[in-house]
């Protein structure tokens, strides 16, 4: 092992890093609305707007990723009226595209994952809340929503996992993220193995990190689940130091 | 690989063919998710069913052919769709090695005729396509699978 040249495409990889990030946490951010939107759009009973969000899911669930990058990126510059018109400049870029494929990807996905969340809320909760008067909004903000995001996070972090590891395609239309990068240095220096190994550890650094957060979310959201804090009664020291009277 | 046969003796640049390193990358990851999906269907299997097995006399390895094993496969089923599904989107990734496969034809279809979107198009309905009829064909092979299940 050349630790030398390992170190010095650590260094040129983490500043790379930075791109990986924004592209995942944009990608993550937006795909969520997206998601929620989809999922309610399926679950409200509403014919057109249900088929819509079931075609948009089939579609998007169905095909590679990499497919739809593809078509985003090159395809829709093909046409005329695309070149032409004012998202052009937005379009034209690769970040975008990429970030317009991450999303609307994520958000298929993303969205089964918030309507599996959003059915499994008891239905006792539900009418509990309608029993206290609470209007639909406040239903949905109050009771549904919490109840669901606790429900489905276990699952939406492995979106979040797969988002992250996804980026790497971002690569292939020439954004230079952690993968670009190693991509160059190998051409550069054709040492594919150290610098896929470096680029490996960053993208399971990420993920790791990703995990804790997301574990630590979890039990932040479910105070309900956890071991009861032992309560020792007080003893007679600290009544006295006490003002409880 | 080119470390690897330097060992070897062998001078100069080595490298897979664009199709082993694809199916062999493919195939290293998606083990790794089938190990999961047959571990939790090995534990699905009733312990009754292998204690039963037993008390009937059976040898170790005429317990896993008779009884763990179909039982597994069957419990595995619907994840091994699953794996079968993100494989099915995984290869597309093995077109950037250069392997002739769907997406990498598609690209040079479009690059040599300048129409990516019609190309790309056709190669998302293709993959749509496919990925459709196999999970009919799933769906089939679990409700044959499962016929001897009571339902609810």
């Amino acid at each position: 092992m050349d630790w030398q040249f390992l170190g010095e495409t650590f260094v040129s990889l983490v500043s790379a890093i930075p791109l990986t990030l924004q592209l995942a946490a944009t990608s993550i951010a937006l795909g969520a609305a997206l998601a929620l939107a989809i999922a309610l759009c399926r679950l409200s009973g509403i014919t057109v707007l249900e088929w819509f969000a079931r075609i948009y899911v089939f579609i998007f669930r169905g095909t590679p990723l990499l497919v739809q990058i593809f078509l985003i990126y090159y395809g829709l510059g093909q046409f005329p009226e695309v070149r032409h018109s004012i998202l052009w400049p937005f379009l034209r870029e690769p970040y975008w595209c990429a970030v317009l494929a991450l999303t609307m990807n994520t958000a298929a996905y993303a969205s089964e994952i918030i309507r599996g969340g959003l059915l499994s809320v008891p239905f006792g909760q539900v009418e509990a809340a309608r029993a206290c008067g609470m209007p639909r909004f406040m239903q949905f903000r109050r009771i549904i929503m919490p109840l669901a995001i606790r429900q489905a996070l276990p699952a939406y972090s492995n979106e979040m996992i797969s988002m992250v590891k996804a980026t790497s395609l971002a690569s292939i239309i020439t954004l230079m993220e952690v993968t670009g990068v190693a991509a160059r240095i190998i051409s550069e220096t054709y040492r594919a193995i150290e610098v896929f190994i470096v680029a490996g550890a960053i993208y399971l650094a990420i993920n790791f990190l990703l995990t804790r957060l997301v574990y630590l979310v979890e039990y932040w959201l479910s105070p309900h689940l956890r071991q009861p804090v032992p309560h020792f009664p007080a003893t007679a020291t600290s009544v006295l130091e006490g003002d409880a009277r | 690989m080119t470390a690897l046969g330097r060992l070897f003796g062998a001078e100069g640049f080595l490298g897979f063919p664009g199709f082993l390193a694809g199916s062999l990358a493919v195939g290293v990851t998606s083990g790794a998710q089938f190990t999961e999906v047959f571990r939790g269907a090995f534990k699905a299997v009733h312990p009754g069913e292998i204690e039963a097995a037993i008390a009937c006399g059976m040898g170790r390895a005429l317990r896993f052919r008779r009884i763990v094993a179909p039982l597994t496969l069957r419990h595995a089923l619907p994840g091994l769709g699953n794996v079968w599904q993100v494989v099915l989107k995984e290869s597309a990734l093995v077109s950037i090695t250069g392997v002739a496969e769907l997406l990498r034809q598609t690209q040079v279809a479009a690059g040599s005729t300048g129409l990516p979107f019609d190309f790309y198009i056709v190669a998302g309905a293709i993959y749509l396509i496919i990925s459709t009829g196999s999970s009919l064909f799933l769906r089939q092979a679990e409700k044959h699978f499962s016929r001897g299940v009571r339902r609810g």
